[in-house]
């Protein structure tokens, strides 16, 4: 690991003008990702301000009927929240089909937002990564692409964004919150929050410099039934092939994401039209355009099929 | 070499040193400075409690929860497995709840109260999960078993806080210490000798459960 400097921050605006100081800094907030990739010194901040003592640990109501959730909530007190297991259970559902138990219990709203891709090649420092280096080229085109992206993905990167929150996140229409060096806060919309690789993989987000997520925004429960339906190649622990998070009406209308198949959650609320009209309609429609390659063409049909799986469930009592 | 008094000189520093002091003779000083380090960051103060006692230590905030735990205070119970936080052999319960003590930095614990394998029980008096990870062999090599007992301990607390799980089929039911239940909240606790099925019958046992 890279050596660096430590400061904890005092209140949200401490830590973006810390932030905002120093060349190569970076927030720290429960570090199971940022930490993991400072170890391969793929991440190589120079100072970091961790943010554990600024407040931002609540879900509180908001008040349009919804929930603000603070970006220093771990993920296990978001899941186990009584008002998301009942009004928001596609997201609780989502967050406990991450990770493991003592994961869960360090990571954070913001830093699940956050995490970067799992893709074999941004890890190993061996190999081009555009992600990591940008410029350098991207191994996993023409490599071992299974689990890598199969739309929206561009020639310079076909990784995957790997949260599962932040797929249930995007079917609830989520909102970030965020506060900059200067004191300017701003919400951006979940859709507009993560970035397709396009020339600038590096660029995970639409996030500024020094800009902190201080908050994610639920807006009030829309009812139906909630689904995540992952699928992976072990039962547990593990990152999704493919995943749905669906939240489904009594008339068969709904909503739905899919994640494991780009480098943001997956949505498309045109495609979610076809919902009474079966898996096959939206798929076809949510998927249109895929380039998959020939390792995770697979997906494609998979997701066809989990969806299909999700709404049989729904039919049921 | 970096003549920083009191420094620390590892042998791969010693190394590195050695190959630029020979490439200084036939290249320019430039190329030497070129390969010398910057200081290593200065220590921190951090304190917190393990195993009800208090600890007050000076770090490189480079170093992990873990690596205080084991290098520090010599409480080598604590495993160090992958350091990447993927098999659960380094699990410590902090406040409270299991974490996977490599993938923290020492430096976010002040003021925490940690628990340690060695703190849960000892040979004469042992914790309930000890002995019946005795009782029914949950181990062949043992390296993995004490991440496995501290998160086995914390995740039944967790049952009883009503914390959900993926296999839980309604989220607003208590969960039950299942066989199910057990084996997928202790997915983060790899056991390469493949012990599992003695672990479920250990776990059961504690949590009153059929295995």
């Amino acid at each position: 690991m890279k050596a660096f400097t430590y400061e904890r921050a005092k209140s949200p605006l401490d830590a973006a003008r810390a932030v905002a100081e120093r060349p190569g800094a970076r927030f720290l907030a429960g570090g199971t990702n940022l930490l993991d990739l400072m170890k391969i010194e793929v991440e190589t901040p120079t100072h970091l301000v961790d943010v554990q003592d600024l407040g931002l640990d609540k879900i509180q109501p908001t008040r349009d009927g919804g929930l603000r959730i603070g970006a220093f909530v771990t993920n296990t007190d978001l899941a186990s929240d009584e008002r998301i297991r009942r009004d928001y259970g596609v997201l609780s559902r989502a967050i406990v089909a991450g990770a493991s138990g003592q994961l869960r219990n360090k990571a954070t709203t913001a830093g699940n937002l956050l995490q970067r891709t799992r893709c074999p090649y941004f890890y190993d420092t061996n190999m081009p990564c555009n992600k990591r280096r940008p410029g350098a080229g991207c191994a996993a085109i023409g490599g071992a692409s299974r689990q890598l992206a199969v739309i929206g993905a561009s020639d310079n990167c076909i990784a995957t964004h790997p949260s599962d929150m932040a797929v249930a996140m995007r079917v609830l229409d989520a909102v970030v919150e965020t506060i900059d060096p200067a004191g300017q806060t701003r919400a951006i919309p979940i859709a507009d929050f993560h970035r397709l690789p396009g020339d600038t993989p590096q660029q995970d987000t639409n996030l500024r410099t020094a800009e902190l997520i201080t908050a994610v925004t639920l807006p009030k429960p829309i009812g139906g039934r909630h689904f995540y339906e992952k699928v992976r190649d072990r039962a547990s622990y593990a990152f999704a092939l493919v995943s749905v998070a669906a939240v489904i009406g009594k008339d068969g209308s709904g909503r739905v994401a899919l994640g494991g198949v780009a480098h943001k959650p997956w949505r498309d609320v045109a495609a979610e039209a076809a919902l009474p009209q079966g898996a096959r309609a939206v798929t076809q429609r949510l998927l249109a355009g895929a380039k998959p390659t020939d390792d995770n063409a697979f997906k494609l049909p998979l997701a066809e099929r989990a969806l299909a799986a999700v709404l049989a469930e729904a039919r049921t009592a | 070499m970096p003549e920083t008094p009191g420094l620390t000189v590892s042998r791969r520093d010693m190394l590195a040193g050695s190959a630029a002091s020979a490439v200084i003779v036939a290249a320019p000083p430039a190329a030497a400075r070129d390969d010398v380090r910057p200081a290593p960051p200065p220590s921190m103060p951090v304190a917190f409690e393990v195993n009800g006692k208090a600890h007050a230590l000076s770090l490189d905030p480079r170093t992990t929860l873990l690596d205080a735990l084991r290098e520090h205070l010599r409480l080598t119970g604590t495993k160090k497995g992958c350091d990447h936080g993927q098999c659960g052999a380094c699990t410590v319960i902090v406040n409270g709840t299991r974490i996977n003590a490599c993938l923290t930095l020492a430096v976010q614990h002040q003021g925490d109260a940690i628990t340690t394998i060695e703190g849960l029980g000892t040979p004469d008096r042992l914790h309930p999960m000890q002995a019946a990870f005795i009782v029914h062999d949950g181990y062949q090599c043992g390296y993995c078993t004490p991440g496995q007992i501290c998160s086995a301990v914390a995740m039944l607390d967790e049952i009883a806080r009503g914390v959900p799980s993926h296999v839980q089929s309604d989220l607003m039911a208590q969960p039950q210490p299942t066989n199910s239940e057990l084996r997928e909240r202790m997915s983060g606790n790899i056991c390469r000798c493949g012990a599992y099925s003695n672990i479920a019958e250990a776990l059961a046992e504690v949590a009153g459960a059929k295995a």
